[in-house]
């Protein structure tokens, strides 16, 4: 017993490397900065590191990331949605149609594409709790409901798949489609914090401090976390895993919406065309954070850390001297190595401190 | 030694999926402070018994009862909430959750007030390493650690510790030593000891005799769906108990078939019969 006490004391220093790779996001952030490092070094000619150039790739994470989260909550329960993919355009377009055709105040469009999104996931959630049907069966069903929904009931309401959306208020420009600057400072020494970040950008961060606060500080994120370890325990142990099974396919629903909506008010327009892409990018962003793709375990800082990889690398390539035609293969080579390195990671973490033991 | 209380008792129990009979009139009791071994080989039914205990299956005839009063489990959650535990084989652990979070999955210590509420990892993580440790897994120091990195001993005895810690009176116990080694097993068989000692009525459901025969006080053998046989402590030896669990084909007997064989055979053991 006294010889415990004494290896705590005199392994301090050893003892925090050990916390820090117990960890789990400590592999996608050490990803992401390698990956920085090395887009910063071949990038540094055409500007990659500037704050206008920081913000190409910025923005395309923010979007993707604003869906990556709850799709991570998802993966951490076990579960996937791939519905997302044309929850996205029905967002859009939801809002579109109620404010241009329906003559709706912007908020109250916002409030619908929410409802109508919920709805779907709902759908979504209700399905695969009652079914039994794999998640990836059922949404990806839905995918292709919704998006043949979006093309006929635009066709049939509007008459077109391309709506168009005037700005409407200074106030919903701003936080939901504008680009935003700050330099601080006058002419000699002015000092760019950031220039033109999009509204989903700053979205992305109160959405992601929210969740945290679901998945790290609040009990709920217990639950999820138990309900992707071992559903049948965790219903044995009390926690409505059906209820929040659903709860988690409105939440991905609603988050696809809302960057649909960002992405509308941004463009003024807003298109039925699925976002298959999307589909794949989310979930390589939460892979590549950590999340493991079976369940129980995935935190909210590492889905961060992996849509900041993915959005360097996807966006990264055009600030190099190599071929654009090789940007995929660079995606596919991250997806590889970030698995293979969460692994260690996540072995690393469960064997950690069992050192300790005498 | 004096009749402690009766916690939980089947009377004249069937169970029936349909034309098939499982269990059939099978009456036992559990006390206080006690623990009742269920043997049976593979297939005996021993499955089916623990799940019509903890409210999985509805008895077809015969009636459960709870203090001596009848009591009718529709759903786990109704024999959970009078006290009953079961802890499977690992279940109830999930080996990427912390052992704090483990131990409090889905009835977390929060702070803070109204929708803020914050789970509070700390008091979760002190209660959690101070109930283990009082059951005797003294390796636990730390509730941050991983479940995934415990031994299969010490993912049981968190699983026990943390249904007694929720009011557990009766605890069922399924194989919890099947697939430790020895050391674990005994580990295991300690915190049943434990359990005991604080007047749990514990079901310990094993097909190791030698583990029963450690912890038991009462045995009870299941063949075939039916009581084949009802003893206290001491009244057979390991022998008899595991002739029982065969079925009645003595164990001694078929020892001495084999050496038989091997003796007129070079010392090659007999053939597989089929």
């Amino acid at each position: 017993m006294a010889d415990t006490q004494r290896d705590e004391g005199s392994a301090i220093g050893g003892f925090s490397i050990l916390a820090l790779f117990r960890r789990p996001e400590t592999g996608a952030a050490a990803g992401f900065i390698l990956i920085f490092l090395f887009f910063g070094y071949f990038g540094w000619e055409r500007n990659f590191l500037t704050a206008l150039g920081s913000s190409t790739w910025l923005n395309f994470a923010s979007k993707v990331g604003i869906i990556a989260i709850p799709i991570g909550f998802l993966m951490i329960a076990g579960e996937l949605d791939i519905s997302v993919g044309a929850l996205i355009p029905a967002g859009g377009i939801v809002l579109a149609m109620s404010v241009e055709l329906f003559g709706m105040n912007i908020w109250l469009g916002v409030l619908v594409g929410l409802l109508v999104a919920g709805l779907i996931g709902y759908v979504n959630g209700m399905l695969v709790t009652r079914t039994n049907v794999p998640s990836l069966i059922v949404t990806l069903a839905t995918l292709f409901v919704v998006a043949g929904l979006n093309a006929y009931v635009s066709k049939q309401l509007a008459g077109t798949t391309q709506h168009s959306l005037q700005d409407v208020g200074a106030v919903s420009e701003f936080v939901l489609g504008d680009y935003h600057s700050l330099v601080l400072g006058s002419d000699e020494n002015k000092v760019t914090i950031f220039r033109s970040l999009q509204s989903s950008f700053f979205i992305w961060i109160v959405f992601a401090i929210a969740c945290f606060y679901i998945l790290h500080v609040a009990p709920w994120g217990n639950w999820i976390f138990a309900m992707g370890g071992d559903e049948e325990s965790a219903r044995n142990a009390g926690i409505p895993t059906n209820r929040l099974k659903i709860a988690l396919f409105m939440l991905s629903a609603m988050a696809a919406a809302l960057v649909g909506m960002t992405e509308a008010v941004l463009a003024n327009t807003a298109s039925t065309t699925t976002q298959f892409g999307m589909i794949f990018n989310t979930i390589i962003c939460v892979v590549v954070g950590g999340v493991l793709l079976t369940g129980g375990f995935g935190t909210v800082a590492g889905t961060i850390f992996g849509t900041l990889t993915f959005g360097i690398v996807f966006q990264g390539i055009n600030f190099t001297t190599f071929d654009k035609d090789l940007n995929l293969l660079f995606i596919g080579a991250l997806l590889l190595v970030a698995v293979l390195m969460n692994d260690t990671f996540r072995n690393l973490a469960t064997s950690a401190s069992t050192t300790r033991k005498k | 030694m004096p009749e402690s209380a009766s916690v939980l008792e089947m009377r004249g129990v069937d169970k029936s999926f349909g034309p098939i009979d499982v269990l059939h009139e099978i009456s036992l009791k559990v006390n206080e402070g006690e623990v009742l071994c269920l043997l049976g080989d593979n297939g005996a039914g021993k499955s089916t018994l623990i799940k019509t205990l903890s409210g999985v299956h509805q008895p077809t005839r015969g009636e459960m009862l709870m203090d001596g009063k009848p009591v009718n489990f529709v759903r786990p959650k109704d024999a959970q909430d009078m006290g009953i535990a079961t802890v499977h084989q690992f279940g109830g652990t999930y080996p990427l959750m912390s052992i704090g979070r483990n131990f409090f999955a889905g009835a977390e210590p929060t702070r803070g007030w109204g929708p803020f509420k914050v789970f509070d990892r700390r008091k979760a993580n002190a209660i959690a390493v101070e109930q283990v440790r009082k059951f005797g897994i003294t390796g636990i120091d730390d509730g941050d650690r991983l479940v995934g990195g415990l031994s299969g001993g010490e993912r049981q005895s968190l699983a026990i510790a943390r249904a007694v810690y929720f009011g557990a009176r009766v605890l069922i116990l399924d194989e919890p030593t099947a697939a430790l080694g020895v050391k674990q097993a005994a580990h295991v068989l300690r915190i049943v000891n434990e359990a005991k000692r604080r007047g749990l009525a514990v079901v310990f459901i094993t097909h190791q005799v030698m583990h029963a025969m450690a912890v038991g006080d009462h045995f009870t053998v299941l063949i075939r769906g039916a009581i084949a046989a009802d003893f206290r402590k001491g009244e057979k030896t390991r022998e008899e108990i595991a002739d029982l669990m065969a079925g009645g084909e003595s164990m001694a007997d078929l020892e001495a078939d084999i050496e038989g064989y091997m003796e007129t055979h070079e010392g090659h053991p007999p053939p597989p019969v089929h």
